[in-house]
């Protein structure tokens, strides 16, 4: 058992695992899905700086606060006990493809020749994580919701507006990884 | 500690991200350049699992556990979710990560990725600061 929870999970355990969080919320305490409102209450609780939008009861949803830090903790658990950290199954396709692109070091999760520490402040740095993030944060918050809140859960409650937010999402992405991630990646 | 059963939950959650890989930078690309199934089979069958699970909820009204009724909220349309829908893909595909993985991606030992959660926390407080300017 414990050797076949080591392995990298298929698709089919791991994909219907995360949609049954969807029901253990509800029932749990009537909250809905949704990890980006998150971001949200940190603006709330730490600088409101008397907008509007970040003037509400935070300290009643701070159950979303609750379940991001057990992200924290069970990525963790997972790294260090259920060899999470091994590299990412991805396709031999991927690996040319991003071969070509300049992106050698396949090991773990993240290409380090990207995330890591000393390249924070170098142009990529400055593109993938700082202007990266900011359009996370930025885009979800728009958009009302992120790929929890308006792929998973709205769509399973069988929203348009979800279904359309979602369609923006992976065309967002398909701009990016097909025309722009080549240029990036020669900075 | 009412709110300790969500850190549990997020626990799993977070156990999940790892173990599928779905936090992965590499990953992300593969789905965009649409090079495996992995990832269109563990969204979708997240749907398909949450939407038989709502639907069960509603066909036989169950409560939550402290008694209410079970409430789900409508998302009605507005514009933002064209505009920061296209702005949030943008992100993802650069960050290798939407939200619930920018918190994995941490945790997995990836510190790098705190400076991608404060861009994200900037990126929702500029969002909060120019709402109002913004095409809803």
């Amino acid at each position: 058992m414990l050797e076949f929870i080591k392995q990298p999970w298929p698709w089919y355990i791991a994909g219907p695992l995360i949609g049954l969080i969807v029901p253990l919320l509800l029932i749990a305490g009537n909250k809905v899905f949704g990890i980006s409102s998150t971001l949200r209450q940190i603006c709330a609780a730490c600088f409101p700086a008397d907008i509007s939008f970040f003037k509400y009861n935070w300290k009643a949803n701070s159950w979303n606060l609750f379940f991001a830090a057990g992200i924290i903790l069970g990525a963790f658990f997972a790294v260090r006990f259920l060899n999470g950290g091994e590299a990412a199954a991805i396709s031999s396709e991927t690996q040319r493809t991003l071969g070509e692109l300049g992106i050698h070091d396949l090991r773990g999760l993240l290409p380090l020749e990207i995330f890591s520490r000393e390249r924070i402040f170098s142009v990529q740095g400055l593109i993938f994580m700082i202007i990266g993030g900011f359009l996370v944060g930025f885009g979800t918050r728009y958009a009302g919701g992120c790929t929890s809140g308006h792929s998973i859960m709205g769509i399973a409650s069988l929203q348009w507006s979800s279904l359309l937010a979602t369609c923006c999402f992976m065309l967002g992405g398909f701009l990016v990884s097909w025309f722009l991630l080549p240029y990036l990646l020669q900075l | 500690m009412r709110n300790f059963k969500y850190l549990i939950f997020g626990l799993l959650f977070g156990i999940i991200l790892v173990k599928s890989q779905v936090m992965s930078w590499f990953r992300i690309q593969e789905m965009f350049w649409l090079q495996s199934f992995h990832m269109y089979g563990i969204i979708g069958s997240a749907i398909v699992t949450a939407m038989i699970a709502i639907l069960l909820i509603k066909r036989f009204r169950i409560k939550a556990l402290n008694g209410e009724p079970i409430v789900i909220p409508e998302k009605k349309f507005h514009w933002g979710n064209i505009y920061g829908g296209l702005l949030f893909g943008f992100g993802w595909a650069l960050t290798g990560a939407c939200p619930g993985p920018i918190f994995a991606q941490i945790g997995s030992g990836y510190l790098a990725a705190i400076v991608t959660l404060l861009s994200a926390i900037v990126g929702t407080w500029v969002y909060g600061l120019i709402r109002d300017k913004l095409p809803h």
